[in-house]
């Protein structure tokens, strides 16, 4: 680990009108952490994920990014251009429905190819080949690299979609509800599958997701929200075991025991 | 009434090429824009003209609008003089322009073109102008008008590659072989209209003008002469245009764009030339090709 | 001798909020320090707080007041208020634990369970399995469970690769919950064995052990723990 967050968040708030989105929201991201974001729908957990991915623009506050140059900066002063170029370079948005975050109509070697397309790789074997190895890592056989994502199970297709946004190696990625509307097995894979990359890899992540399970296993870190406020947060096995917010207690006691 | 006086009568019911002035200004601004900003599709107010969208109302508005008395204009489709679509259009701007008119690329100072360039090379001073059907190359991968703009504004276009990846994973090869996108000047990325690839390196520092209107799409787009056009490739998959394996039937012309053209219904088939104006040529001065001899003879 | 880990006048409370927010004192003034080479026993009767008292010390209780100092990385530092970052880190490099129970995770192989604090810490993945197999042999894990996930394991079987697991590092800190609860006879004596190198190698070891004969032979001092529970002074 060293010494400077990657990200650095100060006191964002998002209004939507006279609602709160979320607000006053601060906290540090340090390079290989998993930050969890836990709290019921409607609590301002995406909202904040947005603001966070620059996909939303905050009504106040600051965030700040530390560049691959070590440089920090701020994430709205930053042209639109770079923006975009950082999202697709050293970022990733994995979202709950794979076909937001996929296109369905090409083939899943497409797919993971795009990113590398767009940062100008012009050699169609070595992009093939590293879409191979990224289907492979993702555990989806090589011989599906021309099927479409169309013909792929749910699992399949948010594996897919994770592969397509690791590709570039990024050293930030953004998950919303990654496990949603999955079956348990099939969660438990790519709960999994997300675990060993983040560790192998060393990402930072910041998770989205109202499932306690899903937190305690991926992150070191939780913030429980309810609207729109940070109301605990910590260390993520602490905020469970030992919950100190009437709202988290009452988060922690609903989990169904197996 | 005589039939002349009847005619003038009419004529007299057109303003100048049909367009009003006010409407072929703006269209000359925005060809003005698009000529500043190679590949750069610059929106246009899209008159009704007096045929179909799909027609070449687009070419046709850019046509009236740079036509002169002076003008002689040349109109092909498909690479041929004859063809309905090529006929009409030549026909109404005799109407309205009563401006000459001929198929010898060579003689022309405008040509209106429907998915080909002629096999001649064109001059400077000469001006060719495509209908286009879709104007915008990145519609297919990403239908959001919103979403396309803004990464042209950012040359985002990773996703054009994307296409043709997907090509070469279905066909081992890149099998666009129309409408072939090209990069114009280090810039935008421009739909060539479809006109076949063998035509992309024809646009590459072309000495004439090329024009680009598109009726239904509201665009107007263009490659001022002596300008970079390459096709799109990849590393390993060079950009290659088509061959053919025979000379063209009647003239015998090599290294020219081919159409099949099917002789009975016993599989009898032939490959002339796509382009009629240049076929004749050759015709005339003395180049035959195997089927030509026969076709003579039965005359 | 070095002094790894020192308490120091600590309290605990829980504020149970859905059972109108009554305030439940765990323990207060809690003092002991455990010295390098040594090993502690928490003693008192079950339900006195031993458990919690190590969940604290591990960071994975939030505590009241008071100061748990940690020597880590050559500095001290003080684990009641440390942030989550530092807690990882100390977690990852001196402050080792065996819980009661095994959390498992979906799909991991017995073996990369085992060798996972040595891949986090930067060991080659090869040479942190080898280790892990070792370890696992030693207890006597059925070698044809190794490549399996721990899930479906009997009670003992998970927990020697839970042992296993907190054994493995070098951690100059390791508190143990009930590391030989549900062992056999012979398994117990290799724990023991297994404690008795840590004790060897200069590791300050914090434990609640029930099972009497293995307190006995591993303890050197016994800290109870019902002198810091509130009930002590209710009853």
């Amino acid at each position: 680990m060293t010494d400077t967050p990657l990200l650095k968040v100060r006191d964002i708030s998002k209004f939507y009108g006279a609602r709160i989105g979320c607000q006053n929201v601060s906290f540090d991201l340090w390079p290989g952490e998993v930050l969890a974001i836990v709290g019921e729908s409607g609590s301002g957990k995406t909202t904040l994920l947005n603001c966070l991915a620059t996909r939303l623009m905050p009504t106040s506050g600051a965030v700040e990014y530390r560049m691959r140059d070590g440089e920090m900066r701020e994430l709205s002063r930053m042209s639109e251009a770079e923006r975009r170029f950082l999202m697709r370079t050293d970022w990733g948005f994995v979202h709950q429905n794979p076909a937001d975050g996929l296109r369905m109509a090409v083939s899943a070697g497409a797919n993971v190819g795009e990113r590398l397309m767009a940062v100008g790789d012009r050699h169609y074997g070595k992009i093939r080949e590293t879409a191979g190895d990224w289907l492979r890592r993702v555990e989806i056989s090589t011989d599906r690299i021309d099927d479409q994502p169309r013909a792929f199970s749910g699992g399949m297709r948010q594996r897919l979609q994770i592969a397509r946004n690791l590709v570039t190696a990024p050293r930030l990625i953004f998950m919303d509800e990654p496990t949603g509307g999955l079956d348990v097995s099939v969660q438990a894979r790519l709960l999994d599958l997300l675990r060993g990359l983040v560790q192998d890899l060393g990402l930072s992540a910041i998770i989205v997701t109202h499932d306690l399970a899903v937190a305690r296993l991926l992150s070191h870190r939780m913030m429980v929200m309810k609207d729109g406020l940070v109301i605990e947060q910590g260390l993520t096995d602490r905020v469970l075991d030992d919950p100190r917010e009437a709202y988290t207690q009452l988060l922690v006691s609903s989990i169904l025991q197996v | 009434m005589s039939t002349a006086d009847m005619s003038s009568a009419e004529l007299a019911t057109y303003n100048f090429a049909y367009l009003d002035e006010q409407t072929k200004r703006m269209i000359r601004r925005a060809i003005l824009k698009a000529i500043a900003i190679p590949g750069y599709q610059v929106p246009f107010a899209s008159r009704e003209m007096p045929m179909p969208y799909g027609w070449g109302t687009g070419g046709v508005q850019v046509t009236a609008a740079i036509l002169g008395p002076q003008d002689v204009l040349k109109v092909i489709d498909q690479g041929a003089d004859d063809t309905t679509n090529a006929v009409s259009i030549r026909a109404f701007f005799q109407k309205v322009a009563n401006v000459a008119v001929t198929t010898k690329t060579r003689e022309a100072t405008i040509i209106q073109t429907r998915h080909r360039i002629p096999e001649e090379k064109l001059t400077e001073g000469q001006t060719l102008v495509y209908q286009v059907p879709i104007p915008e190359p990145l519609r297919f991968l990403e239908p959001r008008e919103t979403e396309t703009r803004k990464m042209h504004a950012l040359e985002e276009y990773g996703l054009m590659h994307v296409k043709l990846y997907e090509d070469i994973a279905r066909n081992g090869h890149i099998a666009t072989t129309y409408a072939y996108p090209v990069k114009v000047e280090g810039r935008y990325v421009m739909d060539p209209s479809p006109t076949p690839k063998f035509d992309n390196p024809k646009m590459h520092m072309s000495e004439a003008l090329q024009l680009f209107g598109a009726g239904r799409e509201k665009r107007i787009y263009a490659v001022p002469p002596y300008t970079e056009v390459v096709s799109l490739d990849f590393e390993d998959h060079p950009f290659e245009i088509q061959s053919f394996d025979k000379p063209c039937a009647l003239c015998g012309a090599e290294n020219v764009y081919l159409d099949e053209v099917v002789l009975d219904d016993k599989g009898g088939r032939m490959f002339v030339c796509s382009d009629t104006d240049h076929c004749e040529d050759r015709c005339a001065h003395g180049h035959r090709g195997h089927l030509a001899y026969n076709k003579e003879a039965a005359e | 001798m070095a002094t790894p880990l020192v308490v120091s006048e600590v309290a605990k409370s829980f504020t149970m909020h859905l059972r109108d927010g009554i305030r439940l004192p765990v323990m207060s003034n809690v003092s002991f320090s455990v010295k390098a080479g040594e090993c502690v026993v928490l003693g008192g009767p079950s339900g006195i707080g031993k458990s919690s008292l190590l969940k604290m010390v591990y960071g994975n209780y939030a505590v009241d007041s008071g100061q748990i100092l940690i020597e880590h990385g050559g500095r001290l530092l003080d684990l009641a208020v440390a942030d989550p970052r530092t807690i990882l880190s100390v977690r990852r490099a001196t402050l080792g634990y065996v819980s009661q129970f095994l959390r498992t995770v979906p799909r991991v192989a017995a073996v990369d369970v085992v060798a996972e604090p040595l891949t986090a810490r930067g060991v080659d993945a090869a040479e942190a399995r080898e280790t892990a197999e070792a370890m696992l042999a030693r207890l006597n894990l059925p070698r044809e469970l190794w490549q399996l996930p721990p899930a479906t394991f009997s009670g003992g079987e998970q927990q020697r690769v839970n042992i296993a697991r907190g054994f493995i590092t070098d951690h100059r800190i390791l508190l143990l919950d009930e590391p030989t609860a549900s062992l056999d006879a012979k398994n117990r004596a290799v724990v023991v064995g297994m404690i008795e190198e840590k004790k060897a190698a200069g590791v300050a070891l914090l434990g609640i052990f029930h099972d009497e004969d293995v307190r006995e032979k591993v303890a050197d001092r016994i800290v109870d723990v019902s002198a810091f529970s509130p009930r002590k002074s209710a009853a």
